[in-house]
């Protein structure tokens, strides 16, 4: 039996080879995360100076802020959130209560799993055709379209996920006490699924709150404070873009400080998010 | 579902009044959802017939040898797509060379080896690596990875491999740093959590029946995983893969970074090139005359249709799976 007992060992040393060669795989990955967060967070700091969030960016070569594009960034962000938050809730909400089978709802949540990942550089050539193109100037609003463009599949994706956790007991006893259907999903069903809602529009927002590309030619770049939205403003990736392909040491600085503030953010608002969603787990069960 | 749609009936009461009222409030809400919902059609829809449209000027100009030109010439108004398209086919396939099988031991690991309280932890870092955003990357790639590379890795790569012959000449050329090599890399670093986060979910949708009577029958844990899991989930394990192309393909920032902005054909890996995403961030503001932006657009157009159908691609071979689940 010389040859099973071979094949035996031949068996057990290939299978610990591909387990040895997965926990590898998965040091390998984690390798990475922490390269990379760990130069981010070591040049990030060291470029940390309270007047990245007074002053503004500065020409070649000086020193400065980047208290314009933070601005920008924000106000961005929160436009694009106020554009795609409710759409994408609506129509989230249209799938989970009024599409769950059929075709037209199932095209539309196959579409939106494809939007979901579509890559963002075509959604920003997208806005500057419909927008930019029409009205011959780069303006903030532009910029904002372009990022709830991308707000808006993370958002119905998560709304459309969590109104279907919700027990249809619950809907029944609405509709069974004579509440108008619009009734019943405004005020008992979102309300029940609010903490899943609000997840993923931090989810939205992780997302967007580093996007450059849709941005790069919808939004453009200010060199100074603006807060007209129908101008061209700055956002902190687009600086960090510009900033981090210049030869100029002072322009890297603070490209590495932005970049810092940028990655703490979303990295935060992923915990947040995650959070949140263990919390309205339990409180479903 | 529609329970207070309830007819009018002669007699107008107060009651009779609401119903009617609730019944048309209903149907207004159902529209303005299913408005919403709409949009979402058009947004995709949108996105395509603005890149053709804006890139008709190319297509109309160049025809169908726009898709195989190597011409980037600015000055003369002569554009071709074969340099970016060669670019974001090579940095992606390197990129999957890479992931693939990484992210499916990172599954296995986390499927089958790491101890319970080890996995949600283990999986959650690596989803993290997903929420970075990718001009992080770019920056990283471009000041750290790139240096280190082109110091330590690329001058034995162009000793060893560069040697070989037949594929040597993918891995001669000066020891830049930037390159397609170094973008694939990147690529790879930031697809692998999509990659394996699919497969570890699909991995464990395979009964533990299934499983169970493959390690009585004295399989190895390798060969539960290669011979009934892999095989049960095939569908969405391919599905996940596409996903991670899809992403590759689409990547705009990082790349833009770490690949050199060089518009030239090079068999070298080591070599400066150019990406469909990444020809579009670098140029499209710099676009002056109306034919060079068009063919920029052109070419996101390109790659929208390219992305869509891998990515659709990825959605049904997912879909098989969570059908015969939920059968």
């Amino acid at each position: 039996m010389a040859g099973n007992a071979s094949l035996y060992r031949w068996r057990a040393i290939k299978n610990a080879m591909a387990l040895g060669l997965g926990s590898l795989a998965t040091l390998f990955g984690l390798f990475w995360l922490v390269w990379i967060l760990g130069i981010t967070f070591l040049r990030g700091i060291d470029a940390l100076k309270p007047a990245l969030f007074t002053q503004m960016t500065p020409p070649p070569g000086a020193d400065g802020g980047l208290a314009n594009a933070l601005f920008g960034s924000v106000l961005m962000s929160l436009m694009a959130l106020a554009i795609g938050a409710p759409i994408g809730i609506c129509a989230g909400t249209w799938l989970a209560e009024y599409a769950r089978r059929g075709k037209l709802g199932e095209t539309i949540r196959f579409l939106n799993d494809i939007l979901l990942s579509a890559p963002s550089i075509v959604l920003g050539l997208f806005v500057y055709t419909l927008i930019v193109a029409q009205t011959r100037q780069f303006s903030a609003i532009a910029g904002a379209i372009a990022l709830a463009l991308l707000v808006i599949p993370v958002v119905v994706r998560t709304t459309d996920e969590m109104l279907r956790l919700v027990p249809s007991t619950m809907r029944e006893a609405a509709l069974s006490l004579g509440v108008p259907q619009w009734k019943m999903v405004l005020q008992i069903l979102l309300r029940a699924s609010r903490a899943g809602i609000v997840t993923g529009v931090l989810l939205a927002l992780a997302r967007i709150s580093g996007e450059t590309a849709p941005l790069l030619f919808t939004a453009l770049n200010n060199q100074y404070w603006s807060a007209d939205v129908t101008k061209p403003m700055a956002s902190v990736p687009v600086v960090i873009f510009q900033f981090a392909m210049s030869p100029f040491e002072s322009w890297h600085a603070l490209a590495w400080a932005g970049a810092f503030v940028v990655t703490l953010f979303v990295l935060a608002l992923s915990l947040i998010s995650r959070f949140l969603l263990a919390r309205s787990k339990v409180t479903h069960d | 579902m529609h329970a207070t749609t309830a007819p009018p009936e002669p007699g107008d009461t107060d009651v009779d009044l609401r119903g009617v009222r609730d019944a048309r409030h209903d149907r207004l809400f159902r529209y303005a959802l299913m408005a919403c919902a709409l949009l979402v059609l058009a947004a995709l829809l949108g996105a395509a017939a603005s890149t053709a449209w804006g890139g008709r000027l190319a297509f109309e100009t160049f025809g169908l040898r726009f898709l195989w030109s190597e011409a980037w010439d600015a000055v003369n108004g002569d554009f071709g797509a074969l340099v970016p398209i060669y670019g974001t086919v090579v940095t992606a396939l390197i990129a999957m060379t890479i992931a693939v099988p990484v992210s499916f031991g990172i599954a296995l690991f986390l499927t089958e080896v790491a101890p319970n309280w080890m996995r949600t932890p283990i999986a959650s870092a690596i989803e993290l690596l997903a929420g970075i955003p990718s001009i992080i990357f770019g920056m990283w790639g471009l000041f750290v990875f790139a240096p280190f590379l082109a110091e330590h890795v690329e001058p034995w790569v162009n000793d060893h491999l560069g040697a070989i012959p037949g594929v040597g000449a993918l891995f001669q050329g000066p020891p830049l740093g930037i390159g397609m090599l170094t973008a694939g890399i990147v690529l790879a670093i930031m697809i692998i959590p999509y990659i394996s986060s699919v497969m570890r979910e699909v991995f464990l949708t395979v009964p533990t029946r299934l499983k169970e009577s493959a390690y009585a029958l004295g399989s190895t844990t390798w060969e539960v995983v290669w011979d009934i899991v892999l095989p049960y989930t095939r569908s969405a394990v391919i599905g996940g893969v596409f996903l991670g192309l899809g992403r590759a393909l689409g990547e705009t920032m990082a790349v833009t970074f770490v690949l050199g902005n060089a518009h030239q054909l090079s068999a070298s890996l080591l070599m400066p090139s150019n990406s469909i995403a990444s020809v579009i961030a670098n140029e499209f503001t710099e676009a002056y005359t109306d034919l060079h932006r068009s063919s920029l657009i052109a070419l996101g157009f390109l790659l929208f249709v390219v992305t869509f159908v891998v990515l659709a691609v990825a959605k049904l071979m997912l879909l098989r799976l969570a059908r015969r689940e939920g059968a």
